[in-house]
């Protein structure tokens, strides 16, 4: 079963990969693909059941914070239930969106704000050598160069330090580590089609 | 065809090096972060207690596929050293297939130890499909399942800082990896051990995880060479008015 699991695999991002370089295999590289998003498209239903097992779980076993498992189940109970009756268009639907969703998501946000500032505060008891020190200066650097105040740019910082720092040296170094991002996603990539990593869950 | 001669070396470099390889395995530099990622797999499983491997929201559908790989290949690693512990590692992914993959490698990891009864489905979770929501629901892990070390693999933006600081105030040891600019230097601020750029893929080769994993990074050291030597090549004969 799992040699035949991983042919199906193997078989399967070489076709995709072969679409894009040999039109005759362009037609199955978009079935291929096409079926991928259907089964994302489970996927996600079998998540959402994973999550009600992981949170009644936890109801079951009264462990701590079991009150919060027990609001997420009635909600996302409720929101599918509503969801399936009103349709996602409905104006009640709209409102646990509008009012509920991005609002939180938004406070989410919000706290990064200050995590972030957290972290670079802390920065330095973490991390007291050189690429800490320069991470923390630059950072201060361009958000002095790129801050609004009411008499404009401050001189050299806003007008030549920051932009040389962001188009030439943030811009350089990000390049590098895309490259070399990019360098390693293929090498994943073809041991993944060489059967050496089966994430799929062949031993 | 350029994009193909580059794939089918790679492939023919990683093969030829992978059989190398299992001749004569190479000596690896030294990264903080794998030496602490070693040491904490031994710690959790010595004093009972339990590692979170957040894999992110990347999705195997999109270019952030990569990373997503990258944090599976480590997962079944982390499975396979933790299975005999008293609690199992928890996986959280932000992505639907990711998690589904997750709970698969898990179980394939206990499976590889002989200790297949001992899997549980819940041991793998999808802890929310946007990047705020799957950090709000991977912070909840590292601050009530008794997690020593919370390792973040995969695509993470700048919500990585909420759960980074989530960690931070349990006590537990980070260690991250992005494949995202942002995540990268969130994470380089706020974790002891940050794994910057390609480290990510790296993992395999320092875990002792198989002769293909350190060829893999030969591979990509060759590659980077070949980049490299493009670059200036090509600035070479920009200045030079060839081209």
């Amino acid at each position: 079963m799992r040699v035949l699991t991983a042919v199906i695999a193997i078989a399967a991002g070489v076709l995709i990969a072969g679409g894009y370089f040999f039109p005759a295999l362009t037609d199955v590289q978009t079935l291929l693909l096409n079926w991928a998003i259907i089964l994302a498209g489970f996927a996600t239903l079998v998540g959402i059941f994973n999550l009600i097992a992981v949170h009644t779980g936890k109801i079951r076993r009264g462990e701590k914070g079991s009150v919060y498992s027990a609001l997420l189940f009635i909600a996302l109970v409720a929101t599918l239930f509503f969801g399936m009756i009103l349709r996602p268009d409905h104006s009640t639907m709209k409102i646990v969106m509008n009012g509920i969703i991005i609002p939180t998501e938004a406070a989410l946000m919000g706290m990064l704000t200050i995590s972030l500032l957290y972290a670079a505060i802390r920065l330095l008891r973490r991390r007291a050598d050189m690429m800490g020190i320069i991470f923390l200066v630059t950072a201060a650097l361009l958000m002095l160069g790129s801050a609004t105040l009411p008499f404009g740019n401050i001189p050299l910082i806003g007008t030549l330090l920051s932009p040389w720092v962001t188009q030439i040296l943030a811009l350089g170094g990000a390049r590098g580590i895309l490259i070399g991002v990019a360098l390693g996603t293929l090498t994943a990539g073809l041991r993944v089609l060489f059967g050496a990593d089966r994430p799929y869950g062949g031993t | 065809m350029t994009a193909l001669v580059i794939l089918i070396s790679s492939a023919v470099l990683l093969l030829v090096i992978t059989l190398w390889k299992r001749k004569s395995p190479s000596k690896l530099r030294e990264i903080p972060a794998f030496t602490r990622l070693y040491r904490t797999l031994g710690l959790s499983v010595e004093d009972g207690t339990r590692l979170h491997v957040s894999l992110g929201h990347g999705s195997l559908l999109d270019a952030s596929g990569g990373s997503a790989l990258a944090g599976l290949a480590m997962l079944r690693i982390i499975a396979e050293r933790t299975s005999v512990g008293d609690k199992p590692a928890v996986a959280s992914a932000g992505d639907p297939t990711l998690g589904l993959l997750a709970q698969d490698t898990l179980q394939a990891g206990y499976q590889a130890t002989g200790l297949a009864d001992l899997y549980i489905p819940t041991m793998g979770r999808i802890t929310g499909l946007t990047p705020f929501g799957y950090a709000a629901g991977a912070m909840y892990i590292s601050k009530n399942e008794d997690v020593s070390a919370n390792i973040m693999v995969g695509h993470f933006s700048s919500e990585a800082a909420l759960l980074a600081e989530a960690s931070d105030r349990e006590n537990v040891t980070i260690i991250g990896a992005s494949d995202d600019l942002t995540g990268q230097a969130v994470l380089f601020a706020s974790t002891q051990d940050a794994l910057i750029g390609e480290e990510l893929f790296a993992a395999g080769a320092y875990l002792n995880d198989g002769a293909s994993h350190t060829a893999s990074l030969t591979v990509q050291d060759i590659l980077r060479w070949l980049v490299i030597a493009a670059l200036l090549g090509g600035a070479f004969a920009k200045l030079a008015g060839i081209i």
